[in-house]
């Protein structure tokens, strides 16, 4: 028992880091959108497409943290203190993005400006630095012990920059194509146009982070490029190259949901080639999950209460999702 | 004493982004549990009244609740980021309580709240009311959660040590520690009241302006009601989270009453009204004291004593002037609000409550007693559990994490900066609609998404629409 649990848990927490990215990736995007959408009227059509389902998206970032804390206390430890300023940098980021999207409907023109301005760069910010931790951890970390051990910061390097850079492009692929579903008319039309630009950039991305990845630790090369792991992971850069293929005829064709679903299927595909690399460890290449797990008595204590509520909250989120995305957010109606 | 080292800015950090969160999601508690009276009210007598107050509500509660989650986001990665010896070694205790509270609580809060505040038009009245409901709900158990986990860190139960890491043995012991009942009790009495004395600030300054408006005499005279059954609930569960305390943390008591050395056999303890405490030196300068009244609330006996704080070694107690001062302003406002609460019986058995300016002026000016109590009492109680994390167990000292003492000072200032400008912001927003008088359909947050111009696809659309359509 105590050889599986660790193994679930860890299942658990890659679905709520799964589903944080996916979701809150969308609505972090619109923010980034900000750059390139100037008009008034269509910032308010963006902001209230995502309004009444943000903040249930960004419970997936607590549950992300909470498990991690709760299952691997130990990675939790060293993990946290290792990405000290990206983590404090994120939350702040959160935290200006998170109010702006009250504040500036209940600000004055003037102020308004500036809160946009918060918007925007506080999306930027927590996507660069989500980027950043992710490079980070692939990097590498220094542990002593049961402790962080210090040394160069893990993040501080073109790897992770590069990881941070691909993710802003890739939570800005899928807030336009959140748009390309929510809205109607011109900002439609642009999104879709912009679509295929960040998708071309963050397929390239893509490409050149998962051949350096393979580089860094020799762990990592043996999986990718020696028999029998090829048999595992050469199907991951083939279903990308296939997801692509669908990904453009869909927005060719004037699909309005199926663009966002493709590129989640990108993000799902990138998600599983990070675990297997990973896989058994939960900090490469010092610390596996079964030296991190906390001990059965607190794993299975909260495991029943996963299982029970997980369900739960998938329905009635889904529930709260198609109370506000069954029709679209017209522009210059969203008043009462 | 006080060096700038990883250790003494991390404890700042958390202090300021801990205190600069709580007041929110007990705003929000309050709050949740006022419009879910507000709209249960309008749904059963159908007084539109009800429905422009809960409106006028939602708007502020709409802001309340978006600071609450940003910053309590903070909370959970603080532990890692400041304190990843405390996490480490508490994790397994800590750490599933907070995952419950994330799967039980925050996730229905967030389910249901874009329903609650943008929802009124697109869902039936009665499921509306569910969600206002179910967000209510999913803030009370987000409170019982957190307070379990404060109150084991103050009366830890139910684990073992291992290796240094505490694991979990009972988790009915765990989750129901000593402290626990007393110390959600009296939060949740903390909450009910400092939303009682924002609302009927609110209502008292509307009334004051325009003694027919409706909408400002429901607030005024619920929040009096509240006032005047919650306080002395309040006391009540405050004297028993005391002794509580005084059976488990002996030192923060004494700490609380400036209680340096036992007094003469007989004489009882007496309570220090006022006093400069001195840590240093161990004793009160210029204290003024009446005898025995100390006895009757700690002991509820005449000449009863408690261990006082030269029973401790100097290295295990609290920094006492923040305890002593910080107990005296909590006590001295709940007295306050008690007050108000008796008063407004009184009025409003005279039938004056809705005349009597001048006790409308002072109800305006107690607006924020609640949340200054509130405060005072929480920095009472976490400042009373030091010079621990998990009380005699695991110091502060031992729970810090290996980093740079220049990245701590930049977080902090960092916080400070983006905490001051959200703050100032938050409430230059909230006066602001405060300043509006309450009217006749009132509307409800910004930004509401209406309802598109086409018809909908699909056989859902169907249903909703025909939903709709028989509204």
């Amino acid at each position: 028992m105590s050889t599986v649990l660790p193994i679930i848990w860890a299942g658990l927490l890659a679905f709520a880091v799964f589903a944080y990215i996916v979701l809150d990736g969308f609505d972090l995007g619109v923010g980034i959108l900000f750059l390139v959408e100037h008009d008034k009227q269509d910032r308010d059509v963006m902001v209230t497409t995502v309004a009444p389902v943000w903040d249930g998206n960004e419970t997936w970032l607590v549950l992300g943290g909470g498990g991690l804390f709760a299952a691997f206390p130990m990675a939790y430890s060293i993990i946290l203190p290792a990405l000290y300023p990206l983590m404090i940098g994120m939350l702040l980021a959160l935290i200006l993005r998170g109010v702006a999207f009250e504040f500036r409907f209940q600000a004055t023109s003037y102020g308004r400006f500036w809160w946009d301005i918060a918007f925007c760069g506080g999306s930027i910010v927590a996507t660069f630095c989500q980027g950043l931790i992710l490079g980070g951890l692939i990097h590498g970390i220094h542990v002593d012990g049961h402790a962080y051990a210090g040394g160069p910061p893990p993040w501080l390097n073109g790897f992770a920059m590069l990881c941070g850079i691909a993710l802003v492009v890739g939570y800005a692929l899928l807030g336009a194509c959140w748009l390309i579903w929510r809205t109607n008319g011109r900002l439609q039309a642009r999104c879709r146009r912009r679509a295929e630009w960040f998708a071309a950039i963050m397929l390239g991305l893509i490409g050149i982070v998962s051949l350096w990845t393979p580089l860094l630790h020799p762990e990592f090369t043996r999986r990718w490029f020696a028999w029998p792991g090829m048999a595992l992971t050469s199907p991951v850069p083939l279903l990308v190259a296939v997801v692509a293929w669908l990904f453009w005829r869909a927005l060719r064709k004037d699909h309005e949901v199926m663009p966002l679903l493709y590129v989640q299927a990108w993000f799902l595909l990138c998600f599983v080639g990070l675990g297997i690399s990973f896989y058994p460890y939960i900090i490469p290449p010092s610390v596996t999950i079964w030296q991190a797990a906390a001990p059965v008595g607190s794993l299975d204590f909260l495991l029943v209460g996963a299982i029970v509520m997980l369900p739960i909250i998938l329905t009635y989120m889904a529930y709260s999702y198609w109370t506000f995305v069954h029709s679209k957010v017209e522009p210059g109606t969203q008043y009462h | 004493m006080w060096t700038l080292d990883a250790y003494h800015l991390a404890r700042a950090q958390f202090a300021f982004t801990v205190g600069f969160h709580i007041v929110f999601p007990t705003f929000s508690i309050g709050l949740a549990a006022y419009l879910a009276v507000l709209e249960g009210l309008w749904l059963r007598t159908g007084r539109q009244v009800y429905m422009d107050v809960y409106q006028y509500w939602l708007k502020i509660f709409a802001i309340v609740f978006g600071i609450g989650v940003v910053t309590g986001l903070v909370m959970s990665y603080e532990f890692g980021t400041n304190w990843s010896e405390f996490a480490y070694r508490t994790g397994p205790i800590l750490g599933p309580l907070l995952g419950y509270e994330t799967l039980t609580a925050f996730f229905m809060e967030a389910g249901f709240l874009g329903i609650m505040l943008f929802g009124i038009n697109r869902v039936d009245k009665r499921l509306h009311f569910a969600a206002t409901c179910l967000v209510t709900l999913g803030t009370h158990i987000s409170a019982a959660w957190i307070l379990a986990s404060n109150s084991w860190m103050q009366t830890p139960a139910g684990y073992k040590i291992v290796n240094g890491v505490f694991e979990p043995v009972s988790w009915l012991h765990i989750i129901f520690n000593p402290s626990y009942p007393f110390r959600f009790a009296h939060m949740m009495g903390a909450a009910y009241l400092s939303v009682a004395f924002a609302v009927g600030a609110i209502g008292a300054f509307h009334l004051l302006r325009d003694r027919g408006n409706q909408a400002a005499r429901v607030m005024f005279s619920m929040a009096m009601w509240m006032a005047a059954c919650a306080t002395p609930f309040q006391i009540v569960a405050g004297d028993a989270l005391g002794l509580n305390s005084l059976q488990y943390q002996p030192q923060k008591v004494a700490a609380m009453e400036g209680d340096w050395a036992a007094p003469e056999p007989g004489a009882g303890e007496p309570v220090v009204l006022f006093g400069v405490p001195d840590q240093q030196h161990r004793v009160n300068h210029d204290e003024v004291t009446i005898p025995h009244v100390g006895s009757l609330y700690l002991t509820h006996s005449w000449s009863g004593t408690i261990r006082p704080l030269d029973a401790f070694p100097p290295a295990d107690i609290p920094d006492v002037p923040v305890l002593f001062y910080g107990f005296r302003i909590m006590v001295g406002l709940g007295l306050l609000m008690f007050a108000i609460g008796v008063v407004s019986l009184w009025l409003r058995w005279r039938g004056q409550l809705y005349d009597a300016r001048w006790f409308q002026r002072i109800v305006v000016a107690t607006g924020p007693a609640g949340f200054c109590a509130l405060l005072a009492g929480w920095v009472v109680t976490e400042a009373g559990r030091q010079p621990y994390t998990v009380y005699g167990l695991l110091r502060t000292a031992q729970s810090v994490s290996p980093v740079l003492t220049s990245d701590v000072a930049l977080s902090l200032g960092a916080f400070a900066v983006i905490y001051s400008i959200v703050l100032a912001a938050a409430l230059l927003f909230l006066l602001r609609l405060f300043a509006k008088a309450p009217v006749s359909h009132e509307a409800g947050p910004p930004h509401v998404p209406q309802r598109a111009a086409g018809i909908m696809p699909g056989p859902a659309g169907a249903i909703l629409n025909s939903a709709e359509g028989t509204r």
